[in-house]
């Protein structure tokens, strides 16, 4: 059978079979290479425009533009507003002080705060963690199936299902799973409140940023390290049998090896851990807030709106820097200047660290 | 490692070298052990909390009594309560859920995971065809461009994103959660490395036989790369059903065409039923909703794992 899909024109109805075949062979007129390239991009190009591409700008401009507000009847985009406002008359000022706002806004430094420590703490925990789990796996034979399988499962769970599950183990309760083995294995008397931030029984003890921050770093961890040591493995499976055995017969020591063959040719999968490790922490919010939730007894949680900050901010809450960003978002979804200006920020310090960890990686990363 | 010959000057250091790597052996397995036990106890108190009586449960907890946990009370009661139609709220009186259970937000996910699949992996073969076999001028360019926004985070898009789902008036539809998402650069990129990879003589002969263009996609391209095809879509899937932030943005309420059919997804749905009862009898029934949504990625993982294993580990190798 001829596939007759790009001979769009040109293909005469012959009624022969077998003839047809033969002629259509002839005289097709297929389209030529360029034209069903540029006809197969459409839809991805529809959506990537509509979506991807024209966001990109737009935030760039509702960032840059100055008191930007949608009005009613100027149709659906913000560049449609743009230039009817230019046509009404209007006159827009380009300039920072979208930035300035952003940045004179106690909560969104505090979130950036936030999400600094947590990336601190966070990324070289995991990412040693994860590489020693690696490297372990990589060595034994018994078992190995088994433990990869298990060190597999938490990138097939559902982050918010798992952070409410965490919420729970670490309640106050006396049932509290993590209290009660603190009880039992360390004898730890008092049970720690990790995550509430009021007490409803006289003498509770009220948990502090640092309960908080233990917890969900835990999460962050058991969260993130399946993925890299996935990574890590394959990257280690290609790592060539000769070195190690090399190294072994000049007498080579268990960590002389590791620390100068495998980590040296392991070297790409860990820069790409710690670049996308660092971008994704930046940009945490989910597992933060899952773990929260239920921490706050509040009825306005009911159909999961974005964690408030307390007012007097008792609670000390860890809202990261995503997240005060969609907190902004909602509540002024009119005029979202400010809360563009916060995410070009956020890019920026992305784009910062991503560049520092190139610049050092050129010494230290052996393709 | 250690199996490989190693040579020693006498019996007594090549004992000494066994004693070691025994003891390296233990302290690695000690390792793996107490951090798979880490892992594997959220899950452990997933299942008990899910199968515990309620009320059993709420008892364990108030009082930290291990008995309550024991195995006359177990059962799929907390189970029935997540699909039932009503709820509890914190005052003790029985509220109807409104079409929120979790059989609406099973169906939502459902039809989003299947519509947005369809979507991405359809825009995904076709643009990796035009990238990986035709030739026209700038494709380089435009595949530069394309990968360029992988590096973009996400939340800039979304910000504007949101104000077009909100004035094209798609907010609580399902347009606004699949065809927002409707393209994957990633999945391009990673198909396009499969397609690269299929000779370029199939192409030739497919040419010398009469085949099209797009036939050649149809007959030869996608049969040869279904695997890589099975994983973007197992994976497209997994994303719908682990999808949080953005559904919460535009689809938190009830359906714009139907108002008593309520348009969370599961993980939404999930959290919705944390908050709806903070008492602590709920506590188990909520540990139920959250086995109810996690069991569909195991069942996933146990019988594609070859699949989903190949496709994140691809990733991490191309980054």
């Amino acid at each position: 059978m001829v596939a007759t899909e790009n001979s769009i024109q040109g293909t005469e109805t012959v009624f022969d079979p077998m003839k047809a075949k033969l002629i259509s062979k002839r005289r097709r007129v297929s389209l030529p290479q360029w034209a069903v390239a540029w006809l197969v991009l459409i839809p991805a190009l529809i959506f990537i425009s509509m979506f991807m591409l024209y966001p990109i700008i737009n935030t760039f401009l509702y960032a840059f533009i100055q008191n930007f507000k949608y009005e009613k009847g100027a149709g659906s985009f913000a560049l449609g507003q743009f230039f009817t406002g230019i046509s009404r008359g209007k006159v827009f000022t380009f300039g920072l002080s979208n930035f300035k706002l952003a940045l004179s806004n106690e909560t969104f430094i505090y979130s950036i705060g936030n999400t600094a420590i947590l990336v601190i703490v966070e990324v070289p925990l995991t990412i040693t963690v994860s590489l020693l789990i690696a490297t372990f796996l990589n060595n034994i034979k018994v078992l190995k199936g088994f433990y990869q399988t298990i060190f597999f499962l938490p990138y097939v769970t559902n982050t918010i299902a798992l952070g409410l599950i965490f919420n729970l183990a670490f309640s106050y309760s006396p049932g509290g799973f993590i209290n009660v083995f603190l009880n039992k294995v360390f004898g730890v008397k008092d049970p720690i409140n990790w995550l509430q931030s009021d007490a409803y029984k006289p003498g509770m003890m009220v948990s502090t940023k640092f309960t908080q921050g233990v917890v969900i770093v835990l999460y962050s961890l058991w969260n993130g390290i399946a993925f890299k040591i996935l990574v890590f493995m394959s990257g280690l499976a290609t790592i060539d049998s000769q070195y190690y055995n090399a190294a072994k017969i000049d007498g080579a020591s268990n960590f002389t090896i590791w620390r100068r063959i495998t980590l040296p040719l392991l070297s790409p999968q860990i820069l790409y851990i710690t670049i996308t490790s660092f971008i994704g922490a930046f940009k945490m919010y989910t597992g933060v807030m899952a773990v929260y939730q239920g921490a706050e007894s509040n009825q306005s949680y009911y159909f999961g709106s974005i964690p408030e900050l307390p007012a007097d901010r008792d609670g000390e809450a860890w809202i990261p820097i995503v997240g005060w960003i969609y907190r902004e978002l909602e509540h002024n979804y009119d005029a979202p200047g400010i809360a563009s200006a916060a995410s070009l920020i956020l890019l920026a310090i992305i784009m910062v660290i991503t560049a520092a960890q190139f610049a050092v990686s050129k010494k230290r990363v052996h393709y | 490692m250690a199996e490989h010959a190693t040579y020693f000057a006498d019996e007594k250091s090549r004992k000494a070298y066994l004693a070691k790597q025994i003891v390296l052996k233990v302290l690695v397995y000690l390792f793996l052990t107490i951090f798979a036990l880490f892992l594997v106890a959220p899950f452990v108190l997933m299942v008990v909390g899910s199968f515990v009586n309620a009320e059993n449960f709420y008892q364990f907890s108030e009082n930290a009594d291990f008995k309550q946990l024991g195995f006359q009370n177990w059962g799929f009661s907390n189970y029935k309560e997540v699909f039932n139609d009503t709820y509890i709220d914190n005052f003790g009186n029985i509220q109807p859920k409104k079409g929120n259970n979790f059989g609406v937000f099973f169906l939502n996910t459902f039809i989003v995971a299947i519509g947005s699949t369809t979507v991405t992996v359809v825009t995904a073969v076709l643009a990796a065809f035009a990238f990986a076999r035709l030739q026209f001028k700038g494709r380089e360019a435009l595949f530069a461009l394309l990968l360029a926004t992988m590096m973009i985070p996400g939340e800039m898009m979304v910000i504007t994103n949101f104000m077009v789902v909100r004035k094209l008036q798609w907010t609580n539809t399902f347009a606004a959660l699949i065809l927002v998402h409707g393209v994957s650069v990633f999945y391009v990129f990673y198909l396009r490395q499969t397609f690269q990879q299929i000779p370029n003589e199939l192409y030739l002969a497919a040419k010398v036989d009469g085949v099209g263009d797009l036939g050649y996609l149809w007959k030869v391209m996608i049969p040869i790369a279904m695997p890589t095809i099975t994983t973007i879509i197992i994976l497209s899937m997994m994303g719908s059903w682990n999808s949080y932030v953005w559904p919460n943005l535009v689809a938190s309420g009830s359906w714009r065409l139907n108002s008593k059919h309520s348009m969370l997804l599961v993980s939404n749905g999930l959290r919705s039923l944390f908050g709806q009862n903070t008492s602590g009898t709920m506590e188990a029934i909520k540990i139920a909703g959250a086995m109810v949504i996690s069991l569909p990625l195991f069942l996933v993982f146990i019988f594609f794992r070859k699949y989903i294993m190949r496709g994140v580990s691809r990733s991490g190798i191309k980054g």
